[in-house]
């Protein structure tokens, strides 16, 4: 395949003393959209922040083996988390819009990047509603604050606020779990088009979402890399026992 | 009645005497002190100065000493604000959670909230006037004595020292409930921490910082013993003209009356009447803290919808 | 972990089995009316043909209920789908039992032509292997499952056989005139 996007190799990650992935081998491929599922605890999270080193938040965390970002080493000496940030952007599970008007909400990436001017602003503003789908919604209340809105809106303005700073990636984990079904429909729909234009990585413990939405699928097990597909062999023949179990309902 | 009743009524009735005690107490002391000092309440008394004669009830005048106990206030809060909010951020932000000199810094701060008041006024003596200004007075002045003094200056840097606990306690809550999702999604987006910091987190403690400003500004408008060496005098023929000069203040007005006068009965309309200005000015102050406070808290609702 | 969706898919594998039950039966009462010249089985096996149609239908609404509100997935998708094809087939084995039930009365009215022995074991076969192709699909017996292809051969050379006796027999009567297609 070529030009994978992330190239993860024998990745182990440690909390502490305690081990979270062990050797895991995944690849994800540009402008599609790939899914990590398992049960809870099962390291996909985890996995899907080191993507973006918000792990390293995290005190007293440990990684051992190689991410590669186009085939540089996300954890190499000389690499810059703030411009790695801006490169693979992230939708949180709880939508988490700041305390601002919905403008200045999606201007802070803008404005921290060094756009200023106000034509630039309300340009790219409006260009990354409408790719989220929010903005006939808000057009006419951009002032308002980002805290009136409804759970699904707030989250696609996350995803708005996210892909204003155009980053390559987005890292969306479980974005729908705390929406009702009509709310998660219209964001699956969105990331179903917002494949063109980004690679996308998913983590989801709502196995219905993975195989509406994705097109690789990632099952994980306490730390491991069980097995890793096209979605369609995921769900409809998959090779590994563990997998089938979970994939029906059997788990546990 | 059944038992579980009669048990949540004494309780009832006991939470409510010692409410009852509380506001009584409260209301005794503050009505002892408004009518015995109301009748000196008079526009002379609030404005006029010391010049005519400071044991006389139908002389003194306090004003100075309500000019030079703002003046402490707003220095003293210039000076603690910035520190203790920078410790507080440091701490909660930045530090290690388990690591030794966040425990040393803490243990630092604990143990500078218990440190009475008058080791406060020898330490600000020492450190403050004699050391600092001292050393100023050396490497500016060549000796001569511009800082090596009492003055508003040292008085204020001493009780910027006291209040620093308080300050640094209300900025570190108010900083902790600053939810983490905002900080996470600032930081996603490429912000550096300071950057989160400054554009995120710091205007939503906004009003916790406020607040304890507004301790700060309480004890450090009441408080005596730290002032006595560091700045506060007995008389002053004019008001301080900048932080080098000394300054006269409420609290010690009524220390220095009660112990100095010669005739303590016809002072004493003048011990009440400037208790009652000391507690109306501290009362503004906090009023105007408590305003500022809720203007801010209206505008975070309003963008917290 | 045994779900309540384990239940409902033991329900189908049962409905399954009762079909190919039922379809192993017709065929052996068709070829009893066949041998027999009986007219009352004949009948039966209508009868059963009709029992079967509904065997089918019910089969299908089962399915597509399990799929609608059950999601099914891997093993448990490719079972229902395939199930429902199954009972296709069974229901087709009860239309190909009548049809010789019905020729079997067209017969019996005809003087025999020669004792039936390579029909009925033919028969026989059959119905071995539509019971065994559906143990071994309910049961998940794949080497069984294989096993049961290879059968057919042997259906297939004792259908050859029939034909080369019936054309035989034919030339015998009527040595120049070419034997009607037995194809």
């Amino acid at each position: 395949m070529d030009n994978p996007v992330f190239h993860i190799e024998k990745l182990n990650f440690w909390y502490g003393a305690k081990q979270a992935l062990f050797d895991v081998d995944v690849t994800i491929r540009p402008n599609q959209s790939t899914a990590f599922i398992g049960p809870s605890g099962c390291g996909k999270t985890t996995l899907l922040r080191c993507l973006n080193r918000m792990n390293d938040l995290i005190e007293r965390t440990r990684v051992e083996g190689k991410i590669a970002l186009h085939g540089q080493g996300l954890y190499a000496p000389e690499v810059d988390v703030i411009e790695l940030r801006k490169r693979v952007g992230m939708v949180f599970q709880k939508s988490n819009p700041f305390p601002k008007s919905i403008f200045d909400n999606i201007a802070y990436g803008l404005r921290i990047q060094g756009v200023n001017s106000k034509n630039d602003l309300a340009d790219r503003i409006e260009a990354s509603l409408r790719k989220a789908a929010l903005w006939d919604e808000v057009k006419d209340r951009l002032n308002d604050s980002a805290m009136a809105l409804s759970g699904g809106q707030q989250q696609r303005l996350c995803i708005a606020r996210a892909i204003a700073v155009e980053p390559e990636v987005l890292l969306m984990d479980e974005p729908c779990s705390a929406l009702d079904p009509v709310a998660t429909a219209k964001i699956e729909e969105l990331i179903q088009d917002l494949k063109k234009e980004f690679t996308i990585v998913i983590v989801t413990h709502n196995m219905q979402q993975a195989a509406r939405v994705s097109d690789h699928t990632a099952f994980f097990y306490l730390g491991k890399l069980v097995e890793f597909d096209v979605t369609t062999k995921i769900f409809t023949n998959p090779a590994n026992k563990q997998t089938e179990d979970y994939v029906t309902g059997r788990f546990g | 009645m059944k038992i579980r009743d009669w048990r949540s009524v004494a309780f009832t009735g006991a939470t409510g005497l010692a409410t009852f005690c509380i506001v009584a107490m409260v209301v005794v002391i503050l009505g002892n002190i408004v009518w015995d000092g109301a009748a000196q309440m008079s526009l002379r008394f609030i404005f006029g100065g010391t010049s005519e004669g400071m044991f006389d009830a139908q002389k003194a005048g306090v004003f100075p000493m309500i000019f030079g106990t703002v003046a402490l206030v707003v220095l003293m809060t210039i000076g603690v604000v910035p520190v203790g909010v920078i410790t507080a951020v440091y701490l909660t932000e930045y530090a290690r959670h388990e690591s030794l000199i966040t425990r040393v810094i803490r243990g630092a701060i604990n143990n500078l909230a218990g440190v009475p008041s008058i080791v406060f006024g020898l330490f600000g003596l020492g450190f403050f006037v004699q050391f600092v200004g001292g050393g100023i007075d050396k490497v500016f002045f060549g000796g001569q004595l511009h800082y090596a003094k009492p003055a508003l200056i040292w008085a204020a840097a001493t009780m910027a020292v006291l209040t620093l606990p308080v300050v640094i306690v209300a900025t570190e809550e108010a900083l902790r409930a600053v939810p983490h999702g905002f900080r996470e999604g600032s930081l996603a987006l490429g912000a550096t921490k300071l950057e989160t910091i400054w554009k995120v987190v710091l205007p939503q403690a906004l009003p916790g910082i406020l607040t304890g400003a507004i301790l700060a500004v309480g004890r450090g408008a009441g408080e005596v013993a730290p002032i006595m060496f560091t700045g506060a005098a007995y008389y002053l023929a004019h008001l301080p003209k900048g932080p080098t000069d000394q300054f006269m203040h409420l609290g010690y007005h009524v220390f220095v009356l009660s112990t100095q006068s010669p005739d303590i009965e016809r002072t004493k309309p003048i011990l009440y009447g400037t208790v009652l200005v000391l507690l109306l000015l501290t009362f503004l102050l906090n009023l105007t803290a408590v305003l500022v406070r809720a203007g801010i808290r209206a505008k975070l609702r309003a963008a917290n919808g | 972990m045994e779900l309540h969706f384990d239940h409902e898919l033991t329900h189908l594998k049962e409905m399954l089995l009762r079909m190919a039950a039922l379809a192993e039966q017709s065929v052996a009462d068709a070829l009893k009316a066949l041998v027999e010249r009986d007219d009352e089985l004949a009948r039966k096996v209508d009868m059963e043909d009709v029992q079967l149609d509904r065997m089918e239908i019910d089969v299908d609404r089962e399915g597509v209920q399990l799929i609608a509100l059950r999601q099914p997935k891997a093993g448990d998708l490719r079972f229902i789908v395939v199930a429902m094809k199954v009972a296709t087939e069974l229901e087709r084995i009860g239309d190909q039992a009548v049809t010789i039930a019905h020729r079997s009365r067209e017969l019996a009215s005809e003087p025999p032509v020669k004792p039936l022995v390579d029909i009925p074991q033919m028969a026989a076969i059959v119905q071995k292997m539509t019971h065994d192709v559906l143990d071994a699909f309910v049961y998940i017996k794949p080497d069984l499952a294989r096993e049961v292809i290879t059968r057919d051969n042997e259906v297939d050379k004792l259908r050859e056989q029939v034909h080369r006796d019936l054309r035989n027999s034919w030339l015998k009567i009527h040595p120049r005139s070419p034997a009607p297609s037995t194809s």
